[in-house]
């Protein structure tokens, strides 16, 4: 059992696990690694999210997963005050993310106060836990361009 | 003589029905489905036995079939659930207007009734086991927001809508100006759950953070038990009933690549509602009109920015002006576009934006208890936003 090697100082994650569905698992398995990866068209080259089985621009059905630059800005945010989110301890900022690569990605930013957020502010992925011992990318602002 | 089916029919709106709306019903939602549908037919006087067409959309928990056993309907010709929950709203009033125009249909029903207050509630987290992502709810990319504590339809709308209030301008204290208009709307409707509750900008401003700093608890349609239907026939049968016919000048839905309902984060710009956009092109194609030939509207407010991104879509306003046309009293019932005169999704209640629709029609008819009098009404526009119609007096 690994629980008995775990430090019984650490908390036990409380953000809910992804939800995976069969088009979206690949992404969810690199998560779990600590990697940020994007769906690209094996034929055409363009990048498409969310995931799917069929690229939009040439009706291609060869996916390519391509690790991401992890970094980009800060297109839209909000604070969830009520009802408080389950499985947060403080309200998280949730934000969609405009990504280098051009896609949006919906997530949080973290390391920053409410006050703090800015409007198209550069950000960094990270990895937090989840229940069930599964991991999800964030971002926290970027601290060197 | 030209075979039956095969002709084209002007349909209309002849009978409008709904139940009490409040916080407890007491019944089923199948009983509410079905005393709003027989009001919508005594209104119209058309014996519930002669529908022939269904239309509801998605998570109504009503099946047709059982719905129609309880009204006695003698043969069915068509049903349809149509996609994307209350952003499908005009699109039953479409897809009604198109089965009678192309003559496959007489008598259309379309009804929304829901325990939305009392046996689940839309505006709190998911519980267990209630996570129902099912394909057409509209609810495909809910699967990327709620691990990140994106899990309610307020912290949806405010991520859709920040971009544009941060582009614009719009401060949450600028939304409260809609808010304040709206329930004083409901506050003479005495069918509203704010009947005689109006608010102030500073009520306004005092109630709670929702969704910070963006959405508080009144920018924020309410949560109802209830149901509201809409019968739909040809505009040649609706002259001879018991109503003033309601003309369907145009109606249409718009679904533009890469948009999609309230997790709606992947198109091109934030900053607008595509599918209002889209709307409005396809609408005013359709009839020939603009936005000055509209004497009133109605546009879907599940969180108020969305009215203001609205109006500037059907062009009552430009790019980012919505606040300042608001706020200058042009939605007020004697300006340029009283909109939500029944009290809309905030005031009256939030029956999935059907009650809208039925507003639509008491405004066309002359029967609203805010009747638009500056101007004689000869056009309602009706929106939920990936779908309108254009209803019209005769």
């Amino acid at each position: 059992m690994t629980e008995a090697t775990e430090a019984p100082a650490t908390p036990k994650p409380t953000r809910i696990a992804p939800i995976v569905t069969l088009d979206s698992k690949s992404f969810w398995d690199a998560a779990d690694r600590e990697e940020f990866v994007g769906q690209k068209c094996g034929d055409c080259g363009q990048f498409t999210f969310p995931p799917r089985p069929m690229c939009p621009h040439c009706h291609s059905l060869a996916r390519v997963e391509v690790k991401l630059s992890g970094y980009g800005t800060v297109h839209s945010y909000t604070i969830p005050r009520h009802p408080h989110p389950f499985g947060f301890k403080e309200a998280p900022v949730v934000a969609v993310i405009l990504l280098d690569e051009g896609i949006r990605f919906v997530s949080n930013v973290v390391g920053v106060t409410p006050e703090d957020m800015k409007f198209d502010m550069p950000v960094e992925v990270m990895f937090e836990p989840t229940m069930n011992q599964h991991k999800l990318p964030v971002f926290r602002p970027r601290s060197t361009r | 003589m030209s075979r039956p089916g095969r002709t084209f029919t002007e349909a209309a709106i002849a009978g409008i029905g709904a139940t009490e709306f409040s916080k407890e019903s007491g019944r089923s939602e199948l009983q509410l489905a079905a005393e709003c549908s027989l009001a919508a037919c005594e209104d119209a006087g058309v014996n519930p036995a002669d529908i022939d067409g269904m239309i509801t959309f998605t998570i109504d928990n009503s099946d047709e079939v059982t719905l129609a056993r309880c009204l006695g309907v003698k043969d069915l010709a068509y049903t349809a659930r149509i996609p994307g929950g209350g952003a499908a709203a005009a699109a039953t009033i479409f897809q009604a207007m198109a089965l009678v125009n192309a003559g496959v249909c007489k008598n259309v029903l379309v009804w929304r009734a829901m325990n939305e207050r009392s046996q689940y509630r839309f505006g709190q987290n998911p519980a267990q086991g209630q996570m129902s992502y099912s394909a057409g709810n509209g609810t495909g990319s809910l699967l990327w927001c709620v691990p990140f504590g994106a899990m309610t339809p307020a912290s949806w709308g405010a991520l859709q809508t920040s971009r544009y209030m941060h582009t614009y301008g719009v401060s949450n204290r600028d939304l409260g100006y809609l808010a304040v208009q709206q329930r004083a709307y409901a506050a003479t409707n005495p069918k509203a759950w704010f009947y005689e509750k109006p608010i102030t900008l500073e009520d306004h401003q005092n109630s709670k953070w929702i969704q910070e700093p963006w959405l508080r608890l009144l920018d924020c349609c309410q949560e109802s038990d209830g149901g509201q239907a809409l019968l739909i026939t040809s505009l040649e049968r609706a002259r001879d009933l018991r109503q003033k016919p309601v003309k369907i000048s145009g109606a249409c839905q718009s679904i533009p690549y890469n948009v999609e309902v309230i997790s709606n984060y992947y198109h091109d710009d934030l900053t607008i509602m595509p599918e209002a956009w889209g709307t409005a092109k396809r609408l005013y194609a359709q009839t020939g009109m603009q936005p000055s030939d509209m004497q009133a509207a109605m546009l879907y407010e599940a969180f108020s920015p969305h009215a203001l991104m609205q109006l500037e879509a059907f062009g009552f306003c430009g790019k980012g002006e919505a606040k300042d046309f608001i706020k200058s009293g042009e939605i007020a019932i004697d300006g340029s576009l009283p909109i939500n005169t029944h009290g809309g999704l905030l005031g009256e209640a939030y029956i999935h934006g059907m009650n809208s629709m039925a507003e639509g029609v008491r405004q066309v008819r002359g029967t609203s208890v805010n009747q638009v009098k500056k101007r004689k009404v000869e056009n309602v526009l009706v929106s939920s936003g990936m779908a309108g119609a254009i209803l019209s007096a005769v």
